[in-house]
């Protein structure tokens, strides 16, 4: 009689979770791709641990605290590493809608990532789509605040060049005419200009420089 | 008092100006892609072409240059005033160039400014509305092309399609022309400084990138694949062509900014060495450069190889529930067979979705312009570790590059203008390359519209390429044949001490022009052979680039650009021919 109802049992439950059956879940794992060498092999202990981590999720879901271990069956293991997988009631003859399961992984798929050191691309539960991170945008984009700096580097510079430019120029514009001025008053008085005075190079018609002879009297004394 | 022209403070700042002017992008972005095209054994016809085109004609320009010590138009007037006209056309054309080209920084800066970001914004795509998925048009091309596409240029679908001036491209592009004005302020005197850095720090910056780029896993497939000789290309007619163009367009012989440059050298300076210096030096920068790009190619061919690789290896591993790690890249064959073979219904099922890949075709797809510089290399950079540093790097070179050119082609169009009295006795020099600055600046927000790539490739296809093959025709007939080969020679040889040896006579009056005439040719009948012209349009719902008619506007647009710089030769000729009738007729009844 037990052995009959073990059977009607596991028939039971065999029906209830079996691939494309209704609020069946299909889960993949890369485990390799994830860890390379530290990988671990997937036995029956790490089910129990997904059976937690499920029940542990639909535990957080209002109405759904009493879910238990045992309410989570795992069907159709192959080598991928790939299952199935339905939540029942406390009844166990019914499974939780799709829609509970769901929402309650989402919650905490985090958790259920980081348990098996996996993420969303390799712990895919299909048909529940992870939601993705939201961009992170700074108040202010960052290239307008480079821009500004640069921006206003180059403005700097400009002013200072053609600043620069315009006193060079008015420079230029003076002395002209200060030259002019000095060869005017060297005809009626004596100015010093560089150090020679002006006349002795008027006089003499500017065929002997004056200072340049004394020195050659001083040095060749024949 | 006579005004001195300035001149360069020291004899390297002129080799440096030439050398930053003719290594332009071009070097980076044509060359390469050339290579790819015609195999390793396109440089028989690139060094050929150097020897018998580029440096005779590099030379005269030089020469001219220093011979007559003024802009292009003063220097033609000069040679005979019938051909004022070419300096004209110069100008022109040297003002439609740095109208278009300039955009290329302002994009150089928006890349460089993302830059600083982690992680790099063209290497994600951005979420959908309701973050479920990734944006449609980013998972139908990639995140590069649509970081180009949509962030960048926000491009609409057609050119008809105008869209308005957009304020990031258009802030980047007025930072673009202050940073020129900031480098050509002064004249020759800031010209010549920045010359250093525009035509030095992009060698540092592409050694480092080699040392890199030959690290990286999968650069030596790169590298073979350019090495490799398709011999059977030499004998292709076509190859040639573009050898003798690239030389052409990229030493920019014919823009006058080599003449701008020369005319402020001394008399006596050795231009012939000058010449062949800067023409061997741009050629070795071009292979340089496609050396470090085909590593670049190679590590990002590699790499998608790989990721197609996973791909079918994982939508197998999927389908047939195969253990996880079983499946490899050395195994997939086997493997592949075996599945076909023990479970041909499945097989048959997911085959149509098993995507062939190949590396060879990865590095088949050739690319050039824009599409190598913003979208090939930064799909290589987003890979690399430490990408910020790279792309930072990568794009500070774009940028010198650019601003090196622009220095050349802005000295082009003031030269001229400093030179006339009329306008250089009312303005200052400042005021005179502000106002250039502006008036270029204000109409290159065209190209900041959303259909401004478009037009961007308008002038840059048809602008200069015609144009340019006759002025440095029209300079060679007139050197040669109207001002005298030998009047030509003397004047050389009083001014530089140096006799002219006569490979550079057999060139100028025989060789270059003659080639000149064939490229000529070609062009024309190309351009008249494929009837209407067409364009490249992206599509944005399919992800890809369509090829589109140009409307009405935009053929008289292009045969506008070509006819303002090719009539100003005939028109001045014409004026002045008819402006000397009149002086005669005005003088005659007097002796």
């Amino acid at each position: 009689m037990l052995w009959l109802l073990f059977f009607l049992v596991t028939a039971i439950h065999a029906e209830l979770c079996q691939p494309d059956a209704e609020n069946a879940f299909k889960v993949r794992l890369s485990i390799r791709t994830a860890l390379g060498d530290k990988a671990y092999v997937w036995d029956t202990n790490e089910e129990y641990l997904f059976r937690a981590m499920v029940a542990f999720s639909m535990r957080k879901v209002p109405n759904r605290e009493t879910t238990e271990i045992s309410h989570v069956l795992l069907c159709n293991v192959t080598r991928r590493v790939s299952f199935w997988f339905v939540v029942t009631d406390p009844s166990k003859n019914h499974t939780l809608p799709a829609v509970e399961v769901q929402s309650a992984i989402r919650m905490n798929r985090n958790r259920i990532n980081s348990a098996f050191f996996l993420n969303d691309q390799t712990l895919e539960f299909l048909k529940i789509p992870s939601t993705l991170a939201p961009p992170t945008d700074p108040a202010v984009p960052i290239w307008i605040i480079i821009f500004g700096v640069i921006f206003c580097i180059v403005i700097v510079a400009i002013t200072l060049l053609v600043l620069s430019g315009i006193r060079q120029r008015r420079r230029k514009n003076k002395g002209p005419s200060e030259v002019d001025d000095a060869e005017d008053k060297c005809e009626n008085t004596i100015t010093i200009e560089n150090g020679i005075p002006c006349d002795p190079l008027d006089t003499k018609g500017g065929h002997i420089n004056d200072v340049f002879v004394t020195e050659d009297e001083r040095l060749t004394p024949l | 008092m006579e005004k001195v022209r300035p001149q360069w403070g020291r004899q390297r700042q002129f080799v440096f100006a030439c050398i930053s002017y003719a290594v332009g992008l071009g070097n980076v972005w044509r060359f390469p892609y050339l290579c790819q095209l015609y195999g390793g054994s396109f440089l028989v016809p690139y060094l050929v072409m150097l020897f018998v085109e580029g440096m005779p004609l590099l030379y005269l320009e030089l020469a001219v240059g220093q011979r007559m010590r003024q802009g292009s138009i003063g220097a033609w007037r000069t040679i005979s005033p019938y051909f004022s006209g070419v300096g004209v056309a110069s100008v022109v054309v040297s003002f439609f160039l740095s109208t278009y080209y300039n955009i290329i920084n302002a994009w150089g800066f928006w890349y460089l400014f993302h830059s600083f970001q982690d992680p790099l914004p063209w290497s994600v795509c951005p979420l959908n509305g309701n973050h479920t998925g990734y944006d449609e048009e980013c998972e139908q091309a990639s995140s590069t092309q649509y970081f180009w596409y949509r962030k960048t240029l926000n491009i609409s679908p057609s050119i008809q399609e105008n869209g308005g001036v957009q304020w990031q491209p258009a802030l980047c592009l007025t930072l673009a022309w202050l940073m020129v004005y900031l480098c050509i302020l002064r004249g020759t005197e800031s010209t010549g400084k920045v010359a250093y850095f525009t035509a030095l720090l992009p060698y540092c910056v592409l050694t480092i990138y080699l040392v890199r780029g030959l690290t990286l896993h999968g650069a030596t497939n790169g590298l073979v694949y350019m090495f490799t000789p398709k011999m059977e290309q030499l004998a292709n007619p076509k190859a040639w062509i573009n050898a003798a163009t690239q030389i052409f367009f990229s030493l920019g012989l014919g823009f006058g900014s080599l003449i701008a440059f020369a005319s402020y050298n001394e008399p006596s300076n050795n231009c012939q060495k000058h010449a062949v210096l800067v023409s061997l030096i741009n050629s070795s920068t071009s292979i340089f450069a496609s050396i470090v790009t085909f590593a670049i190619y190679g590590f990002k061919a590699t790499f998608n190889y790989e990721s197609c690789l996973n791909k079918v290896i994982l939508l197998l591993t999927n389908s047939f529930d195969l253990e996880d790690g079983f499946l490899t890249a050395s195994n997939l064959e086997q493997v592949k067979d075996y599945l076909a073979s023990t479970n041909p219904s499945k097989y048959s099922q997911v085959f149509p979705l098993i995507q062939n890949c190949s590396l060879e075709s990865e590095l088949d797809t050739a690319v050039q312009g824009t599409g190598l510089a913003f979208i090939v290399y930064t799909e290589a950079i987003k890979n690399m570790e430490v990408s910020q540093l790279w792309s930072v790097l990568y794009f500070f070179m774009l940028l010198m590059l650019g601003m090196g050119s622009m220095l050349g082609n802005t000295a082009a169009i003031l030269t001229p203008l400093t030179d006339s009295k009329v306008i250089s006795s009312h303005l200052p020099k400042e005021a005179i390359s502000g106002l250039v600055c502006l008036i270029n600046c204000a109409i290159g927000m065209v190209f900041t519209t959303e259909a401004g790539n478009y037009w961007f490739d308008i002038f840059n296809d048809y602008a200069a390429t015609l144009s340019l093959l006759l002025i440095v025709l029209v300079e060679t007939v007139a050197v040669c044949y109207v001002y005298g080969l030998r009047r030509f020679e003397n004047d050389l040889q009083a001014m530089t001490g140096r006799a002219l040896h006569w490979y550079w006579k057999a060139m100028w009056a025989c060789v270059s022009p003659l080639l000149i005439i064939v490229l000529f040719v070609f062009y024309l009948s190309d351009y008249i052979l494929t009837g209407t012209l067409q364009y490249q349009a992206w599509d944005a719902t399919q992800g890809q680039l369509v090829t589109k008619d140009y409307p009405t506007y935009a053929l008289a647009a292009i045969g506008l650009l070509v006819a303002s710089s090719t009539m100003c030769i005939p028109l001045v000729a014409l004026g002045t021919f008819i402006m000397h009738r009149l002086k005669r007729g005005d003088t005659a009844p007097v002796a």
